[in-house]
C-alpha cells in the first residue's frame, strides 16, 4: 500500500477513459451480433427474375408465379373490367400512382404496359397477407365493382388495377415489380427493359 | 446415527452456502396472509406451466428439425414415429394455452386487489415484462412447426413493425433475415424460442418473486400484513415463527408460514388444474381450432394465404385492437399502446385504497366493462372482419382504453369504504 496522496483528478480522468475505452469496446462486439441478422449472400443472391408464358391465359384469369419467394399475380383484365377502372378513382386512396409504388413505365391508368395484363405483387401493402381474387363477387365488397381483390387479414380491398380504396387499413397501392415483354407472349419478371 | 449424519450433512453444507436460511426466508418462514382466496392459485400454477413447457420443450427439440424444408415433416415424425411424441407436443402446445389462461387470471387478480399499487409496482412491472416475453416466445414457437398459420401470423406480425416510419422497411429485412419469411426466419425464431427467451422468462420469473418477498405478498382486502414493531397483540401475531428479514423490525398480523400451509392449498390447485389441462390434452388438444389452428395443419405456401387467418386465441383483444383501426401506422401505435398502458397501470391508479372490496361502484363498473371489452375484442379478434363487427371492435377499443383514462381521473378523489384493521373471511 502506498500512502502517496491521492490525486482525484488524475483518478477521474483515468475511470472515464477506461470506461469510454471499454463502452467502445462492448459497442464494437455488438456489431457482429446484430449484422448476423441481416440478409446473408445467399439470400441476396436468390433475386432472379424469372420468365413467365402467358400465351394459355384465359381473359379474367389469374396466375400466380414466385419471384424472390413473393406471390406475383399476373392477370387478364377484360374490356370490361378495365372501363371500370377508370370509374373508381373517387374512391381510391392514390387513384394516379402518385407514391412510388410502381416502375415508371407502370405509373399509368391502368398501371401496367398492356391495360389488358396486370402484373403486380401479390402482397398487401397492410401486413403482407395475400389478398384473394374475387373476379365477380367484389361487389359484396365494394358495391357496383365487380372484381377486385380482397385481403382476407384485415379487410383491405384493392381494384383491378390493384389501387387501393379507401377506409382501408392498407395505406398502398399494390407493388408493380420490375418487368417487361421478351416477346408477345412471354414476360420476364425482376428486371427493366434494357437492364442486363 | 442416521440422524446425525442428516444434520451433520445439513450444517456441512449450510456453512457453505445458505440453503436452509434461503428455505426458511422465502417457504417455511415466509409470511403469507391468512384470507387467500382460489384467485391466488394462479402464481404457482404459473410455474407449474412453466416447468411443463421447459421440460417438454427440451424433450421436443431432441425430435425437431428447424429448418424450412424439414420442420412440418419433422412435427408429422413426432406425432406418428416419435414414442408418446404426441403426448409430449400436445402437453407443450396445450401447455402453451394453459399458461395465458392461468397468467391472464393472475393479472385480473392483481388488478381487482390492486396488488400493482405501490410499494409493490415493480412486481408489477416484472409480470409485464414476463407477460411480453411469453408473449414473444409464443408467437416464435408458433412458427416452428412451418404451417400455414406459422407462416402467415408471423407474416402479419413481422410487418408490423414495418409500420414504423423511416426505419420499418430495414427493420423487418433484419427480423426476418430474408425478403420473405425463409428458413432463416425459422432458424433464428428456433434459436430464440428454445435458448433466450426461456433463459430471459426464467430470471423475469426470479426478479418476480424476489421483488414480491421484498414487500410482501398482498391480500384480497388490500391492507398491509406488517405493522410498527411491539404494537400488535398476541394474538394478532399468532404462534408462528416467521424470518428476521420480515420480524424482525415489523410485527407481522395474521399471517401464516407459507410452508407448509400455501404449498398444500396449491397442491389443490394443481390438482384442480391438471384435470382440466389433462382433459384438454386427452380429449380435445386442438381446442376446437383454437389451440391448433386448422391451417395450421398444411405446410407453409408462401403464394397463398388462408381463407381466413386469425392469431391464436390469447393474442386475439390485441388484435382485434389493431384490426379495429383503419390506418396502417395508427393501427400499429394502439395495438402496441394496449399493451404498454398496463405497464403504468401503478401509476394511472390514484387511489390509497388497494382492494376492490373497500372501492368505489364507479370503480367495480370500470373494471367491469374493462373485462367486458376485453373479452369482446378476444372474441372479435378470431372472427372475420365485416363493417359491423369493426364497429363493434372500435367501440371496445375504446372501452379498453377508457378503462385507464377514466381510472387515472375518478381514482384521485375516490369515495371509498373505510377499512379494516385486520384481515377478513368472506
Amino acid at each position: 500500500m502506498s500512502n502517496a496522496p491521492v490525486n482525484s483528478g488524475r483518478r477521474k480522468f483515468l475511470t472515464l477513459t477506461t470506461g469510454v475505452v471499454g463502452g467502445v469496446g462492448a459497442v464494437a462486439v455488438a456489431v457482429p451480433f446484430v449484422k448476423s441478422w441481416s440478409p446473408s449472400e445467399k439470400a441476396k443472391a436468390a433475386g432472379a427474375p424469372v420468365a413467365v408464358d402467358i400465351s394459355k391465359i384465359q381473359p379474367g384469369q389469374l396466375i400466380r408465379v414466385e419471384w424472390r419467394g413473393k406471390p406475383v399475380w399476373i392477370v387478364s383484365r377484360t374490356q370490361k373490367i378495365i372501363d371500370e377502372l377508370a370509374t373508381l378513382d373517387g374512391q381510391l386512396r392514390d387513384p394516379g400512382s402518385e407514391e412510388p409504388q410502381q416502375p415508371d413505365y407502370a405509373a399509368n391508368a391502368g398501371r401496367s404496359l398492356k391495360p389488358e395484363i396486370f402484373i403486380a405483387v401479390g402482397l398487401c401493402t397492410h401486413l403482407g397477407c395475400s389478398p384473394s381474387y374475387l373476379p365477380d363477387s367484389f361487389s359484396e365488397q365494394v358495391e357496383g365493382v365487380e372484381s377486385g381483390f380482397f385481403c382476407p387479414c384485415h379487410g383491405s380491398k384493392f381494384d383491378m388495377a390493384g389501387r387501393v380504396f379507401q377506409n382501408v387499413p392498407a395505406p398502398l397501392n399494390l407493388v408493380i415489380p420490375p418487368h417487361h415483354y421478351t416477346s408477345d407472349t412471354t414476360i420476364l419478371i425482376g428486371l427493366d427493359k434494357g437492364d442486363a | 446415527m442416521l440422524n446425525k449424519l442428516v444434520t451433520g450433512t445439513l450444517d456441512w453444507i449450510d456453512a457453505r452456502i445458505p440453503m436452509t436460511e434461503t428455505w426458511n426466508k422465502h417457504l417455511a418462514q415466509y409470511p403469507t396472509p391468512v384470507n387467500f382466496n382460489f384467485w391466488y392459485f394462479f402464481g404457482s400454477l404459473a410455474m407449474l406451466v412453466l416447468v411443463n413447457q421447459i421440460l417438454t420443450g427440451i424433450w421436443l427439440t431432441m425430435h425437431y428439425n428447424p429448418s424450412a424444408e424439414g420442420a412440418f415433416a419433422s412435427i408429422e415424425y413426432i406425432m406418428r414415429d416419435v414414442p408418446y411424441g404426441w403426448l409430449l407436443r400436445y402437453m407443450h402446445s396445450t401447455g402453451a394455452s394453459a399458461f395465458f389462461v392461468v397468467i391472464y387470471l393472475h393479472m385480473f387478480r392483481g388488478l381487482i386487489y390492486g396488488s400493482y399499487q405501490k410499494p409493490r409496482e415493480l412486481i408489477w412491472i416484472f409480470g409485464m415484462f414476463i407477460f411480453l416475453a411469453l408473449m414473444a416466445e409464443a408467437f416464435m414457437g408458433y412458427l416452428l412447426p412451418w404451417g400455414q398459420m406459422s407462416f402467415w401470423g408471423a407474416q402479419v406480425i413481422i410487418s408490423l413493425f414495418g409500420a414504423i416510419p423511416v426505419i420499418g422497411d430495414d427493420l423487418t429485412l433484419w427480423i426476418r433475415g430474408d425478403y420473405v419469411i425463409s428458413g432463416a426466419t425459422l432458424n433464428r425464431f428456433f434459436a430464440l424460442h428454445v435458448i433466450a427467451l426461456p433463459l430471459a422468462l426464467v430470471v423475469l420469473v426470479f426478479l418476480h418473486i424476489v421483488a414480491l418477498h421484498e414487500v410482501g405478498s398482498n391480500n384480497p382486502d388490500g391492507i398491509e400484513i406488517k405493522q410498527k414493531k411491539g404494537t400488535a397483540s398476541e394474538e394478532a401475531k399468532g404462534k408462528f415463527t416467521f424470518h428476521k428479514q420480515y420480524s424482525g423490525k415489523k410485527d407481522i398480523i395474521d399471517a401464516i408460514p407459507f410452508h407448509p400451509y400455501f404449498t398444500v392449498k396449491d397442491i389443490m390447485g394443481v390438482c384442480g388444474f391438471l384435470l382440466f389441462f389433462c382433459a384438454v390434452i386427452f380429449f380435445m388438444p386442438e381446442g376446437g381450432g383454437y389451440f391448433l389452428e386448422a391451417p395450421n395443419f398444411e405446410p407453409a405456401n408462401g403464394l397463398k394465404t388462408p381463407e381466413h387467418i386469425a392469431p391464436v386465441w390469447y393474442y386475439t383483444p390485441f388484435y382485434a385492437i389493431l384490426r379495429a383501426i383503419p390506418d396502417k401506422l395508427i393501427g400499429v401505435v394502439f395495438f402496441g399502446g394496449s399493451i404498454v398502458i398496463l405497464f403504468f397501470l401503478p401509476w394511472l391508479d390514484r387511489c390509497k385504497v388497494k382492494s376492490i372490496r373497500y372501492r368505489s361502484w364507479i370503480h367495480k363498473v370500470n373494471i367491469a366493462q374493462f373485462i367486458v371489452c376485453f373479452i369482446v375484442l378476444g372474441v372479435l379478434g378470431a372472427l372475420p372482419a365485416t363493417p359491423l363487427l369493426t364497429i363493434i371492435a372500435q367501440v371496445g377499443t375504446i372501452g379498453y382504453f377508457g378503462f385507464f383514462i377514466a381510472l387515472w381521473l375518478y381514482s384521485k378523489n375516490e369515495k371509498t369504504k373505510p377499512l379494516p384493521t385486520r384481515l377478513t373471511f368472506k
